[in-house]
């Protein structure tokens, strides 16, 4: 009894933090099966990629990679370069992820970007556990993903009605999410930092290079102010 | 490509991607210190990390061409004031959502 409630407690304080995603990714799981359904790939593919690779942006390229020659090389490449924003999820959940058990491996598994942005923000209610809310947000997104996924593989074409901007969900979710960690922190130089090196790197790089410059330059001057920001010396 | 390079192909793209995630966790496990520098990173990175995807999200927005990003200009700010106005998570997001849609759809 106790048991189940626990799990119904947290199950039930999860899920209303994933209903934008529930929209986002249904929508966006969609015309990403509906994408693999049109390049000429069955359903099966849409739904065992979208279970085992789990990083959206990297799903759609992936389409790309499939139909292309095939080298495993540059598939690595181009998954490494994609996705190494995680390195920066991982880092700033060390702490949150601990001592969760056996659950953590699949709470690192299935670490996306919205995943992360909500258990690294969202404030779990007393008597929670931390550990089964967290899972249960990771778990539900990818549900809604793959559900997403399968579906548009399925029905692909036959879908006719008009969603466009629907995909503006996340761009809002993000902002939100930014906009929640700004309210908390008592120094906003981080997230100045973060926006505005990323908007930098994005003019000079163009939007389909600017992700790893922007990363390393946020690594370099958050650790060049190492010394200031430890102190909480600027509040700005 | 024959199944099994699309098979190889795919098992490389889970590979890459559960390097990236676990990478973290494998170099600083829970059971040794983590250096400093680390942990000082884990604090300051989240803010810059959501201003990075911000941005990442409008990535494809041209200023100067076709409606020179006035859309995601407008529903951002009406996401931001609904946010400040009521402080309601689903609310900012659908009420900002909608905004993009009708702009996209009718005005713009």
């Amino acid at each position: 009894m106790s048991q189940n409630n626990k799990y119904l407690t947290a199950l039930k304080a999860a899920f209303p933090y994933t209903i934008p995603i529930f929209a986002g990714f249904t929508f966006l799981g969609m015309t990403y099966g509906i994408y693999m359904n049109v390049s000429g790939f069955s359903f099966w593919y849409p739904m065992l990629m979208s279970m085992t690779i789990f990083a959206g942006s990297m799903e759609f390229v992936a389409v790309n990679l499939l139909l292309g020659a095939f080298n495993p090389v540059q598939a690595l490449a181009m998954t490494l370069m994609l996705n190494a924003r995680h390195l920066f999820y991982g880092i700033a959940m060390l702490d949150k992820y601990r001592g969760t058990g056996l659950k953590k491996i699949y709470l690192i598994f299935g670490m996306c970007d919205e995943s992360f942005s909500i258990n690294c923000t969202a404030q779990v209610p007393e008597g929670v556990d931390k550990g089964l809310f967290m899972f249960f947000v990771t778990l539900l997104n990818q549900l809604y993903w793959v559900c997403g996924a399968t579906m548009g593989g399925i029905f692909g074409s036959l879908i006719h009605f008009n969603t466009e901007g629907l995909d503006f969900v996340m761009t809002a979710m993000f902002v939100v999410i930014f906009l929640e960690q700004w309210l908390k922190e008592e120094s906003h130089v981080s997230s100045l930092l973060g926006l505005g090196l990323s908007a930098l790197c994005l003019i000079a790089f163009g939007p389909d290079q600017f992700m790893i410059p922007a990363m390393a330059a946020i690594l370099g001057v958050l650790l060049l102010l190492k010394k200031v920001l430890e102190k909480g010396g600027v509040a700005i | 490509m024959t199944l099994t390079q699309r098979i190889l192909t795919i098992a490389v793209i889970v590979l890459g991607t559960m390097l990236t995630r676990f990478l973290p966790f494998l170099l600083f496990p829970a059971g040794k210190p983590t250096p400093k520098a680390v942990h000082y990173l884990g604090s300051v990175l989240p803010g810059a990390v959501f201003g990075l995807l911000v941005v990442y999200c409008l990535k494809n927005v041209s200023l100067f061409t076709g409606s020179h990003g006035l859309p995601e200009l407008i529903s951002i700010a009406l996401v931001v004031l609904l946010h400040l106005w009521k402080r309601q998570m689903l609310l900012s997001i659908a009420g900002g959502t909608a905004c993009y849609m009708l702009l996209v759809q009718f005005v713009f």
